[in-house]
């Protein structure tokens, strides 16, 4: 009888420990995944265009509208009410209530709305950056199960698929489309994200002498080059950013932050 | 030639038309020679402001009345939405304001115009668009490059006459068109087209989707089959059936029609024809240059084709891709239903209805009945099933069912009574009219079967005993008995 009761109780307490540890793996604010770098070579160009790619952190999840108002709280100059209109245009955060605030069905979904400058703003107060283009780029190539999904099964169809099914009327909450090799989620199917040198694909790229092959690309829409022209998935990202100025702000496009790996 | 299947009604119109473009032709002695290289002269002074009228597939915006250009503001919203793209299969279309094909556009040679496109805040995705009727970078899409939410505007003028195609072009440009993005800007010439009495605007696409055709539910784009150019579906106005039931283009004896025919792609050529008509005139490829008397005429991926024709009788045309499978097996067919007077003269339809039997010669049975008289019963019934599967199964099927109203059964079928004549018959002369068989009224034709007496023998024994589980044999001089 005792025994039974001993049991009974270290068995409670063995399930209420794992379904706080369920909790923490499954979404903590600001929690980072570590990167190993490596080599990336941009899916519109060859080979010669391999790029390093230092060790670095990147948020597990999309900054959540919930971690944006904590946010605002600490840095009123960029509420919806104070922000100055060189940083972001008339959308911003219009999915929020009118001064601020929003409905509480949407604490845990990517906040949206967002301008590159406050997006920018936002990990700098939390002492991060957002990732280059590069960096999200190869986060983004890992599949379930290895670094480069792309060779895996059904895995460019799987991300095509999400890509092209039409806005819901509210972004689901993070941590539900995909989780990755490397412990990241979301990196496709729910929003478009931020990139640090988000418009430096139609740029004439100071270091290469190639830039018109890299125009055409979004001239005519295809590269000649790229390394793999059935990844269209990389094409509407690219397409998305190269859409896009600093202070826009779209309904599903948000952020979330990286740091170097030598700044732990 | 072309005043004969014109009316006297027509005539006069004809033949204002042929004076104004004696008058066309004079002018352009001097100026406008279709010929010179450069369409700079159609830099000429705008004339006010009007708001373009969009309209949705299959209408087309009024013709302009005005006889000089003027500023032209035209607004396109770009919507991306899922909807059928066949009975109970839907797809993730992005199209051009609301509709595949996008809003059809009409402005004048040598209009100014300036263009707005808005790319809705609810899209996923940037979008732009490159006008084929534009002279300029991209025909456009280079300046109408739009994130979700945001709008951008250019200006051209237009300096070609024609029917143009439009199109988005962004990063996979395939895919935007594969999902609907295009539609038809004309820009008609100084002189006007010649009025007729009733226009359309038909586009034929191609989609590819990861179910083949049929397959019900949402059906995601499948680059792979894209690539391959393999579509599941290829049909008029985005969807199979846009335009046959109750979506029907309608028209009535003795009309005019004309049908601005385009082509969006992604990937196929479309070799356009009106099943019962012939088109008495069409603007190649969409241009100035106009063809008289044409069955098929070809319609470019990223193309367009203007085709004029009077509807002299009734009946139901279809309008077909006569790359034929397409038509009957993807979707890409429409119907122009005419109502009205009939002229025998021009068609007499079905005058005497009734079988064509082969002749004597052809029917002939090809061996001779003795080959089969060495077969065992049981080898017999063999042959007799090998026979059914060649001759009979298409229609009645392997197992004997038939087709509900359509064609009879064989199995367990009350038609095998004792009269073995009655069995006889239509095998070796045919049958047609209205039958009886298990109580359901048949009404359907049956050609006589090229066999031999002996062969006849089989198969029916194999339908009797076999089928019909009867006792009943038929021998060859049964057969030849009946024979007519």
């Amino acid at each position: 009888m005792h025994f039974n009761r001993i049991i009974f109780i270290g068995l409670g307490l063995g399930l209420a420990f794992s379904s706080l540890k369920g909790q923490q793996t499954s979404y903590s604010d600001g929690e980072m995944a570590f990167i190993p770098g490596g080599n990336y070579f941009p899916f519109f160009s060859g080979k010669e265009d391999q790029e390093k790619v230092d060790p670095f952190y990147i948020d597990r999840f999309p900054v959540t509208n919930r971690e944006f108002e904590t946010f605002l709280a600490d840095h009123p100059q960029w509420s919806k009410k104070n922000i100055k209109s060189l940083f972001a245009d008339a959308g911003y955060l219009k999915h929020w209530k009118q001064d601020s605030g929003f409905e509480s069905d949407i604490t845990m979904s990517p906040v949206v709305f967002v301008s590159w400058f406050a997006a920018q703003k936002y990990c700098e107060c939390m002492g991060k950056r957002l990732p280059t283009t590069t960096e999200w780029e190869l986060v983004a190539e890992a599949g379930k199960t290895r670094p480069d999904g792309r060779n895996e099964e059904g895995f460019t169809r799987l991300i095509l698929g999400m890509a092209s099914k039409p806005n819901p009327a509210t972004h689901p909450e993070v941590g539900k489309t995909l989780l990755n090799y490397y412990g990241v989620w979301d990196m496709h199917g729910l929003i478009w994200e931020w990139t640090y040198d988000f418009n430096s694909a139609l740029g004439t790229g100071g270091s290469r002498s190639d830039s018109n092959a890299e125009n055409t690309l979004f001239c005519g829409g295809g590269s000649g080059k790229a390394k793999d022209v059935d990844d269209y998935a990389a094409f509407l990202r690219h397409a998305l950013r190269s859409s896009l100025k600093a202070n826009y702000t779209v309904s599903n496009v948000g952020f979330r932050c990286a740091k170097d790996a030598d700044k732990p | 030639m072309e005043q004969h299947k014109l009316t006297s009604r027509f005539i006069f119109i004809f033949s204002l038309f042929l004076l104004s473009g004696l008058m066309a032709c004079q002018r352009s002695d001097k100026t406008e020679n279709k010929e010179s290289l450069g369409r700079e002269h159609n830099l000429v002074e705008i004339i006010g402001e009007e708001k373009a009228i969009l309209t949705s597939p299959p209408f087309v915006p009024p013709p302009i009345a005005r006889k000089h250009a003027t500023k032209v503001i035209i607004d396109l919203e770009v919507i991306e939405l899922e909807q059928e793209i066949a009975d109970g299969v839907s797809y993730v279309f992005w199209t051009f304001g609301g509709t595949v094909p996008g809003s059809f556009i009409r402005i004048r040679e040598g209009d100014y115009v300036e263009f707005h496109l808005k790319n809705h805040p609810d899209n996923k995705l940037p979008h732009n668009i490159d006008l084929h009727a534009v002279t300029g970078q991209g025909g456009g899409a280079e300046a109408t490059f739009a994130a979700p939410g945001y709008e951008a505007v250019f200006n051209f003028t237009a300096l070609n006459p024609g029917l143009f195609v439009y199109h988005c072009a962004t990063a996979p440009v395939g895919m935007h068109i594969a999902n609907g993005m295009y539609g038809l800007i004309l820009v008609e010439p100084k002189e006007g087209l010649l009025k007729v009495d009733k226009e359309f605007y038909v586009m034929q696409g191609d989609f590819y989707t990861e179910g083949s055709y049929g397959e019900s539910g949402l059906q995601p784009f499948d680059m792979n089959k894209a690539i391959k150019e393999q579509p599941d579906y290829v049909v008029f106005n985005g969807k199979v059936g846009a335009l046959t039931g109750e979506n029907t283009l309608k028209a009535k004896a003795g009309e005019t029609v004309r049908l601005f025919v385009g082509n969006g792609g992604p990937n196929l050529v479309s070799s356009f024809h009106v099943i019962g008509e012939v088109f008495d005139n069409v603007y190649m490829e969409g241009g100035s240059l106009k063809n008289h008397d044409i069955q098929t005429t070809l319609v470019p991926a990223g193309g367009s084709a203007i085709t004029e024709f009077k509807v002299e009788i009734p009946g139901d045309f279809i309008l077909v891709d006569h790359s034929i499978f397409r038509a009957f097996n993807k979707g890409a067919l429409g119907i122009l239903e005419v109502d009205g007077e009939e002229n025998k003269l021009i068609y007499s339809g079905k005058s005497e209805p009734g079988i064509y039997q082969p002749s004597a010669e052809a029917g002939k049975p090809k061996k001779k009945s003795e080959e089969t008289f060495a077969l065992t019963p049981e080898q017999q019934l063999a042959l007799g099933e090998k026979l059914y599967k060649i001759n009979c199964a298409a229609c009645h099927l392997n197992d004997g069912n038939g087709v509900t109203n359509i064609f009879p059964p064989l199995k367990n079928s009350d038609y095998f009574n004792k009269d073995i004549t009655k069995a006889i018959a239509p095998v070796v002369n045919g049958l047609s009219g209205e039958i009886t068989v298990n109580g359901q009224k048949y009404n359907s034709v049956m050609p006589k079967q090229a066999l031999t007496d002996a062969e006849t023998a089989a198969v029916l024994n194999y339908v009797y005993q076999i089928m019909n589980e009867s006792k009943t044999t038929v021998k060859p001089e049964d057969v030849k008995k009946v024979r007519k």
